[in-house]
């Protein structure tokens, strides 16, 4: 157990020794088109059954697809969010697999030349560890539809609402080392996305979902072979999906035996990986050029053009709270996930002290709404009532730990830490002469301890303290009691 | 193909046949290898053309890829998309069960 405390993050310790994780993701992101990448149909989600779907998504013989052009333009705009390169001339291949939601029999996608290649973000581990991950590239494919398993015993229900609604697909380099950064990972390329607005980033609602590639290898050995999890709808099971992905792997290899390069689905329910697909050749795709294209191609002006209308990114918002507010990067890396934290932790901020007001709302507030199941949006404290209490605790007029309990009672009534510090009568003593009452009463209760103090028990101190604390009920000023209390004790 | 010695035999032609959900009857296998080898074989015939200073192309005619706006034009034509379908209920598609 102790030598498991001791393992990084990504690390398995196994019988022959420790096993490194090798990860790479897929990002699928829906784009926030109105109507679909090769059709004039909606592509908004939780319509009635294939109300959305045109005979071009049916798959009519005969239709012809023709691109949106907005589809293009987010996918050039995120491109150059990921620092990657841009290919001012990409083309459309189709990638056939039979599927029952998948009327065309393929979809198109892009294979050999992407509309982006590769580029990299920095992500935030943690207070101390920042790391950039590789993008492989970014191409624009054709979602399918979705099958009902649960209609009928025997039979599976077909929607083409979703078919042919605009992705992004985007790859990562298999630079990712731990779950936890394939957690940072998404949250990184989910922020970038709302930020240029191309993806709403709802995993929720299936509009950013990620495949994992997962294998293992000792430290400094080449890389093992890998499985792909499909399909993970939140952090969290991609977290325990890799997690459970990666320890089946090392179990096996240990056990003397091989990893077969295969699609596994996890299962939220048992929390392991199973099986998919067993032929191997299921991803013999026999991709080629689609006829019905011709090449996607556009001008530098066109790239320029929508570079020069790129809003503030994360990292540059990042690097600003940093240099404003003096916070910790990590702290910064949280705060610009949303634009929303931003704009709240900037009102909240401004003008007091921004590291306080940054540990407030990221462990209080945001611990809070979380208990509470809760949206920013929802918060029952406001920008400008948190900037009240930190400049409350600021000014001495309450005690950080005071500041706690005013705190919860805003979570709950709604009000102003100033009303409720006045009716509850919370206020700091901060006046010399009644803090040094307080000291001679309890001086004068506890003599004995008092003569074990001056002879030498230098630790009574604390008790001290702790007592005079206790009489005040919270409300010395502990700055001043320790002051006065080491002058009273000489 | 690279080579015009590429050689489709009854395996491959199994597996193309596989994966394209063709039911290919034991008897015309041999025929349909010998075909499809003729026609890479004359496709093979281009390697022999020096291309490498040729740019790949896409169209004859010149013309570029049309672009459309983003409007929703289509959809809410359940009963059209439907009505090939062999069965169909309270507006989904119904095929035999397919679960991965």
């Amino acid at each position: 157990m102790n030598e498991n405390l001791k393992l990084k993050p990504g690390h398995i310790q196994g019988e022959t020794g420790i096993w490194e994780m090798v990860i790479g993701l897929e990002i699928h992101a829906q784009v926030s088109s109105k109507s679909k990448l090769f059709s004039g149909a909606s592509a908004t989600f939780g319509a009635q059954a294939n109300s959305n779907v045109s005979l071009v998504d049916a798959a009519m013989p005969g239709m012809l697809p023709v691109i949106n052009e907005y589809c293009v333009e987010q996918a050039v705009k995120t491109g150059l969010a990921l620092n990657a390169q841009i290919n001012n001339i990409s083309v459309f291949d189709r990638k056939n697999y039979f599927y029952a939601d998948l009327p065309q029999g393929y979809q198109i996608s892009q294979f050999t030349q992407p509309i982006v290649g590769e580029g990299e973000i920095t992500i935030d581990v943690d207070d101390n560890n920042q790391t950039t991950i590789g993008i492989e590239r970014l191409h624009l494919e054709q979602d399918a539809g979705k099958s009902l398993h649960d209609q009928h015993p025997t039979k599976s229900y077909i929607d083409l609402n979703r078919t042919g609604v605009a992705l992004m697909e985007i790859v990562s380099k298999p630079d990712i080392r731990s779950p936890k950064e394939a957690g940072a990972y998404v949250k990184k390329i989910r922020s970038i996305l709302r930020y240029v607005g191309s993806c709403d980033g709802n995993m929720e609602e299936g509009s950013l979902r990620a495949d994992c590639n997962v294998s293992v290898r000792k430290a400094g050995e080449e890389f093992g072979t890998r499985c792909e999890i499909k399909n993970l709808n939140s952090i969290r099971f991609i977290n325990q999906a890799i997690q459970a992905e990666a320890e089946r792997q090392v179990e096996i290899l240990e056990a003397g035996g091989e990893i077969n390069q295969e699609t596994r689905l996890f299962d939220t329910s048992s929390g392991e990986t199973r099986s998919m697909r067993s032929k191997e050749d299921a991803h013999d795709y026999r991709y080629f050029p689609d006829p019905d294209l011709l090449p996607l191609e556009f001008t530098d002006s066109f790239v320029q053009g929508i570079k020069d209308q790129l809003p503030e990114l994360p990292d540059f918002v990042k690097k600003r709270l940093v240099n404003e507010y003096g916070i910790t990067p990590y702290d910064a890396s949280i705060l610009v996930e949303e634009k929303d934290f931003v704009a709240f932790y900037e009102q909240a901020a401004t003008g007091g002290d921004g590291k306080l007001t940054a540990n407030w709302m990221i462990s209080e507030l945001f611990g809070a709404l979380k208990k509470e199941n809760l949206l920013l949006s929802d918060s029952p404290i406001s920008p400008e009532t948190l900037r009240e209490l930190i400049s409350l605790i600021t000014k001495g007029t309450i005690s950080g730990k005071i500041a706690k309990d005013v705190f919860a009672e805003m979570m709950i009534s709604r009000k102003k830490p100033s009303d409720i510090v006045e009716e509850k009568g919370l206020e700091q003593v901060s006046d010399d002469k009644e803090i040094l009452k307080l000291i001679e009463k309890v001086i004068a209760d506890n003599q004995d301890k008092v003569k074990d103090y001056l002879s030498g028990k230098d630790k009574l101190f604390g008790f001290f303290v702790g007592q005079v604390m206790k009489i005040s009920q919270g409300k010395a000023n502990p700055g001043l009691v320790n002051k006065i209390l080491k002058e009273k004790l000489k | 193909m690279s080579n015009k010695k590429s050689i489709v035999d009854i395996p491959t032609v199994n597996k193309i046949a596989r994966l394209s959900r063709l039911d290919i009857p034991e008897n015309s296998k041999q025929s349909l290898a010998n075909d499809l080898n003729n026609i890479l074989g004359f496709v093979a015939n281009l390697d022999e053309v020096d291309t490498s200073n040729v740019e790949p192309l896409a169209s004859v005619t010149g013309h570029k890829l049309p672009l459309r706006s983003d409007i929703v034009t289509d959809g809410n034509i359940e009963n059209l998309v439907l009505k090939n379908a062999p069965e169909s209920s309270s507006g989904f598609f119904v095929v035999p069960k397919v679960i991965d």
